[in-house]
């Protein structure tokens, strides 16, 4: 009873929060709705019994990429009229997603009416005993691991890009060498001098 | 308890209940924990200038924290006109439940975690990971600059840390095999030469206890890295705009993450609930009684670097976190792992 409460509830939460997401005049808003998405969405994986999979969700999705998406995102200076400006340009494309969308919906729908899923395996993919961390580990590095190797590949290359295209090396900037303004002491800075009266110091 | 409460009252309403009053027995002492350790944290810093810090209300100033609640309780909340003022209210409500929710996996003792879930750990980072947001939003629904500086300041800092504590808390895992906090806490018991318990002694994660206690002081903003609220640059920070209640959710957030942080340092590193030797009379001690002691003085090394440390520059404190503590933790998983594979599971 209270798993079916739970669903609904999160169920209907990431809905809702997912409209909201897009209706929202604000983009801050915008944005904390979608985190609010997420959040119901690792709630909907706790039911699923994929617990590793819902702390993933919310310590990478909602702790590091979506609080970089709001720093960008909390600085922009927007311009509503300019956002509203496209709609009709936008509309063939934005009518073609919904309709690739709502058919995927109905195929999805259908094939679930047409049976031949075993339904109670789905909640419960690995064995009672056996931690979801385990068990997605053993998968990962045994039977999936050229694969599971090729997507951190990817990762790193896709790294490495992004650093590449915003460094910038510029002429003219003094940086900070740290190493040497640990290494100084105050004997090389600070000299003590015997100033006679009405003459000049010897730099 | 949860079976006595079942006995009674059925199984799902008996579950909840039990559940519910258990959430209330660590949410109340440690709403009290935090209003004593403020006055402690008060306390230590003026003994190192010094002063002699609250000495007014109540004995030797005991009562003083009460004294402030009830102030900021009895004051206006007053909510800038051009704020968000939904988000505005929010954000200290979502700082002081987020800094709440992690304790459900503390173990208090030998079984006594509220939620003995197989993903603890990751459950502790995910809620400390949900701790800025508080901060963000404050500052930005302010709608005024110094806030607005200290939300991204905020962000880009807890961002930066978080990856190195992710890193040592990997170290730890490896070693103990486990994500579950109480089998963490078990996998301590004579760890070194079969009677000292903690893992902290190791010297493999010796360096990762000590990076981790840094991290923490980074991730909860305490000083020296109290950057999103320096007075000196940015007035209060993203608390700038708020008073009474609102402030003081703060306050209560930033001391409840604060003794978290010490909590975890105490059951990662130094054993929990275990005694500090694992010596038959050191067990008639209460568990809870050994974890209490560690966190104490854990937090009264918080005050001691508070009281002591310069506050960092903004761009040393990034610097630590990426260049220094970044490649450290790092290299030290590699470590950690290959000399676990080079000896256990080989």
């Amino acid at each position: 009873m209270i798993q079916v409460f739970a669903f609904y509830l999160f169920a209907t939460l990431v809905v809702a929060a997912g409209g909201l997401c897009i209706l929202s005049r604000n983009p801050v808003h915008s944005v904390l709705w979608l985190i609010f998405a997420f959040f119901n969405a690792a709630g909907l994986m706790l039911l699923c019994g994929a617990e590793f999979i819902a702390m993933l969700l919310i310590i990478v999705y909602v702790g590091a990429v979506s609080v970089l998406f709001l720093f960008v995102v909390m600085m922009l200076d927007i311009d509503f009229a300019e956002m509203r400006a496209g709609f009709v340009k936008y509309l063939p494309a934005g009518l073609l997603l919904v309709v690739a969308l709502g058919a995927e919906i109905l195929i999805a729908g259908s094939a679930w009416r047409a049976g031949g899923l075993a339904l109670s395996q789905r909640t419960a993919p690995t064995p009672e005993e056996v931690p979801n961390i385990e068990a997605l580990g053993t998968l990962l590095y045994t039977r999936y691991l050229f694969i599971f190797e090729g997507a951190g590949l990817v990762l790193l290359v896709a790294m490495i890009g992004a650093i590449v295209l915003t460094h910038r090396i510029r002429g003219g900037v003094r940086q900070q060498n740290i190493m040497r303004q640990n290494m100084r002491r105050p004997q090389d800075a600070i000299r003590n001098v015997d100033q006679p009266v009405g003459q000049g110091v010897e730099l | 308890m949860i079976a006595w409460f079942q006995s009674v009252l059925g199984t799902g309403l008996g579950w909840f209940v039990a559940n519910l009053i258990l959430i209330l027995l660590i949410a109340l002492p440690l709403m009290l924990a935090v209003a004593m350790v403020i006055y402690a944290d008060r306390k230590i810093w003026a003994a190192m200038a010094l002063r002699r810090g609250p000495n007014v209300v109540g004995p030797f100033g005991l009562l003083q924290s009460f004294a402030d609640g009830l102030k900021v309780f009895l004051k206006e909340t007053i909510v800038p006109a051009s704020s968000n003022k939904g988000l505005f209210l929010i954000a200290p409500i979502l700082t002081f439940t987020v800094a709440l929710i992690a304790w459900a996996v503390i173990p208090f003792g030998p079984d006594m975690a509220l939620a003995d879930i197989n993903v603890g750990l990751l459950y502790i980072l995910a809620a400390s990971s949900l701790g800025v947001y508080g901060v963000i939003i404050a500052g930005w629904s302010s709608n005024s600059k110094y806030p607005f500086y200290s939300a991204l300041r905020a962000a880009a800092q807890m961002v930066s840390y978080e990856v190195s504590i992710g890193f040592v808390l990997i170290s730890v895992v490896l070693w103990a095999g486990t994500f579950n906090m109480g089998a963490i806490v078990d996998q301590q018991r004579g760890h070194i030469l079969g009677i000292i318990n903690a893992f902290g002694f190791n010297p493999l994660l010796f360096p990762m206890a000590v990076v981790f206690l840094i991290s923490a002081m980074a991730e909860t903003a305490r000083a020296p890295f109290d950057l999103t609220e320096a007075e000196s640059e940015i007035v209060a920070g993203y608390q700038t705009e708020y008073s009474s209640m609102s402030f003081a959710l703060f306050w209560l957030g930033e001391y409840g993450n604060v003794l978290l942080m010490c909590a975890l340092n105490a059951t990662l590193f130094w054993g929990g609930w275990l005694p500090p030797l694992d010596w038959a009379p050191l067990y008639y001690v209460p568990g809870i009684i050994w974890l209490f002691a560690k966190i104490l003085f854990f937090f009264f090394v918080f005050s001691w670097v508070k009281a002591t440390v310069p506050r960092y520059r903004y761009d040393q404190l990034m610097r630590l976190g990426w260049k220094v503590f970044l490649p450290l933790s790092l290299f030290w998983v590699f470590l950690v792992s290959g000399y676990l594979m080079l000896t256990r599971y080989s």
